[in-house]
């Protein structure tokens, strides 16, 4: 009988990590779903980078109000999942408090003691985060993609961590033992008196409520990352480490279009003969992105890894003078798609059954695409090395390369290179003519 | 005036059998345009008086490929950029200044992949370096305690990380070197950049330009300072636009030197 709350405690952690490990083979499966790139380069330089942006939150304090706030959830958030072991370890154990069995009492007293400054911190971080959103409605939280799940997602959040933090205390407030040694009570001695009247019974329940709740609490929130922005906490991780290396403006050359131009050039190489059979200079089945599909993987780990924060999108010229286009839309659609396309393979044994959508035109829009200057602000302050102008390029690849979709002017700009290697209709044998103007 | 100009081509130099010191990539809007050929002349100016050994390619020069590639025409691109780099490796060139942030981003960072391999330079680190190895001297003169605000270009800035050279260049005029709220890495874009330059705007409630426009006009400067030449069209429209043009120069960095010592 008394083994009971240990063989339910063992149920329940098994079923949330199990639900867990299941999602993340899904989100796995689904990035493998982009193209192959190479990222093997530079390792040094990539640790450096996820250290530095992930770990070290560099690019969060850029901005410093929301910067600083996020690292004390951030940090709190990390060092108060300590407790979580000691949790963990006592649901299977059926012990309690094992951190004071095997610890001086100081260093323990000293640990929770953090722990609940901590909490309280993230709290009062929390609620600010809240009254941003909500209150003071700050614009990038209230832009036409911030529909109402993404509106909801970033709240549901913020609840889930003020309880969190008020079961942490409640839980040590209310544990009779732990308050008799006074030492690492630092916030809950304060919050002890409030349960003063109640017998040591009631009390007992209390504390053991708030134990089981705390914990089931984070086992619900694990699994609901995966349907959330906040998968960013895992994803920021991976994302960073991928993040491009290369100078800003430099857009990657497409290297079966290489293949092409070298055939239409080198008057050695027969255009007619047939490519060998899986050679590379087969011609690969589109150019640029339509789908999710078509994009790469890091791309896609890219889309997972947003955490619709709208940096990128309030730095952005096109949307900040009222066009269409949103960077952080771009993420959330190739998100969104990527989703749908994962619940399409799951719903047909694990293939992908057409139908009869893609990314573009029912997702992003062609004005989107149209309206990017390349300007990079964008990627400049996303916090987590996020990349949304290469998946704008992709899909302009295609709807120039496999659609000769682009608008006329551009059509017009680019005729004019191909003919007089201008963009504008001057002839060639003109363009040293400014010296004797 | 224009007749002191020297401009030798590579071809020139070739028939003598001489290398220059670095090739001038003029561009297609400091080739054809009204108001970049007038950066592309004070450039040149600047490199006759320090004596800079450079050649253009004249009409052998044709469009990096940049509007293209950025409008999604790889094919066009690399067209161009692999005729070129035959060009240029035919003469075998090492380095090149161009006065263009976007031949100078598409050169440096996208040729190499393609066999076109050589060192680079914006002019207005070109130069920053000869100012620094003594060939060239830059005084005051005019601009002295003017209030000038620099624009960033973004394939520049934000694209290569060259925030510093052409701010020098503007602190050695003895000028005051004001920043916009938005400056260096979170400059905004002029609005030329992707192939805009070409098409006109989506939709929407403003020009970016005009947006970008006001945030230079709110550091209250009397010049706006470009790198750009596209920049510097964008900006002298928003100019035009804010109706500011008895008040405000946009002006590049290389004609605010030139003209400070009346070249
Ligand atoms: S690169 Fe495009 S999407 Fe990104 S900020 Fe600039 S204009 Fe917006
Ligand atoms: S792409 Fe980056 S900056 Fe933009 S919303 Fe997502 S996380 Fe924020």
């Amino acid at each position: 009988m008394s083994y009971l709350p240990n063989l339910l405690f063992i149920i329940i952690l098994f079923l949330g990590i199990g639900f867990f490990a299941k999602n993340v083979k899904k989100l796995m499966r689904n990035i493998k779903l982009g193209q192959d790139t190479d990222v093997s380069d530079n390792k040094a330089q990539r640790w450096k980078n996820m250290a530095m942006i992930a770990l070290g939150q560099s690019k969060m304090v850029r901005r410093p109000i929301a910067g600083i706030l996020h690292v004390v959830v951030y940090v709190g958030f990390i060092i108060i999942n300590i407790e979580v072991l000691e949790i963990i370890i006592d649901g299977i154990f059926g012990t309690h408090r094992i951190g004071l069995q095997i610890l001086p009492q100081s260093v323990y007293g000293f640990l929770i003691g953090s722990f609940e400054v901590l909490a309280v911190l993230v709290f009062i971080a929390v609620i600010v985060f809240w009254l941003r959103r909500n209150v003071i409605k700050l614009a990038r939280f209230w832009k036409s993609e911030m529909t109402s799940w993404p509106k909801n997602d970033g709240n549901y959040i913020l609840y889930f961590e003020m309880v969190l933090m008020t079961l942490f205390l409640v839980m040590n407030a209310t544990d009779v033992n732990f308050q008799a040694l006074n030492s690492g009570n630092v916030i809950s001695q304060y919050m002890a008196p409030w349960f003063s009247g109640l017998s040591e019974g009631t009390l007992h329940i209390i504390e053991r409520g708030a134990w089981w709740l705390h914990i089931v609490g984070i086992l619900i929130f694990l699994n609901y990352l995966y349907f959330s922005k906040h998968l960013h906490i895992l994803l920021a991780f991976p994302n960073t480490y991928y993040g491009n290396l290369k100078p800003k403006g430099q857009f990657n050359n497409l290297e079966a279009v290489t293949n092409e131009v070298k055939m239409m050039m080198d008057s050695n190489v027969d255009p007619f003969a047939a490519p060998a059979e899986g050679s590379e200079d087969e011609v690969p089945a589109k150019f640029g992105a339509s789908d999710v599909q078509d994009l790469n993987w890091v791309q896609l780990l890219n889309a997972y890894t947003c955490t619709e924060c709208g940096r990128c999108t309030s730095e952005c010229p096109a949307n900040q003078t009222g066009k269409k286009l949103s960077p952080r839309k771009i993420m959330m659609d190739t998100r969104d798609r990527l989703e749908e396309v994962g619940k399409n393979i799951d719903a047909n044994k694990g293939e992908f059954k057409e139908d009869g959508k893609q990314l573009l035109d029912n997702y992003i829009t062609r004005e989107e695409l149209w309206a990017c200057t390349s300007c990079n602000a964008c990627v400049e302050a996303c916090p987590v090395s996020i990349d949304p102008l290469s998946i704008i390029l992709e899909m302009r690849r295609y709807l120039v390369m496999e659609q000769s979709a682009a608008p006329t002017e551009l059509n017009n700009m680019m005729t004019n290179i191909e003919n007089n290697g201008a963009p504008w209709p001057y002839n060639q044998m003109d363009r040293l003519n400014w010296k004797n103007e | 005036m224009s007749e002191l100009l020297k401009v030798p081509t590579m071809a020139e130099f070739m028939a003598q059998g001489k290398q220059p010191e670095v090739l001038f990539w003029v561009g297609c809007a400091g080739s054809f345009d009204d108001r970049a050929k007038k950066i592309t002349k004070a450039f040149v100016k600047l490199l006759n008086k320090a004596n800079v050994e450079f050649a253009v390619l004249g009409t052998e020069e044709s469009c990096t490929g940049d509007p293209a590639k950025r409008a999604g025409n790889e094919f066009l691109f690399q067209m161009q950029a692999v005729t070129n780099i035959e060009v240029l490796n035919a003469y075998e060139v090492k380095k090149i200044v161009t006065a263009c942030p976007h031949c100078f981003n598409t050169i440096k960072n996208e040729y190499p992949d393609l066999g076109g391999n050589y060192e680079v330079m914006h002019h207005t680190q070109f130069l920053k370096t000869l100012l620094d190895e003594g060939r060239l001297t830059i005084e005051g003169g005019k601009y002295k305690g003017k209030r000038i605000t620099f624009h960033d270009p973004c394939y520049l800035g934000r694209a290569n990380n060259v925030y510093e050279a052409p701010r020098e260049l503007i602190q050695k005029l003895e000028a005051e070197l004001i920043e916009m709220k938005n400056c260096k890495r979170n400059g905004l874009c002029c609005g030329a950049g992707g192939a805009q330059m070409f098409k006109e705007p989506e939709k929407g409630d403003k020009d970016v330009n005009v947006e970008r426009t006001e945030q230079a006009l709110d550091v209250k400067p009397e010049i706006i300072a470009a790198g750009c030449p596209f920049c510097n069209t964008m900006m002298t429209d928003g100019i035009k636009a804010k109706e500011k043009e008895s008040d405000v120069a946009v002006m590049d960095v290389a004609e605010l030197i030139a003209n400070a010592q009346d070249l």
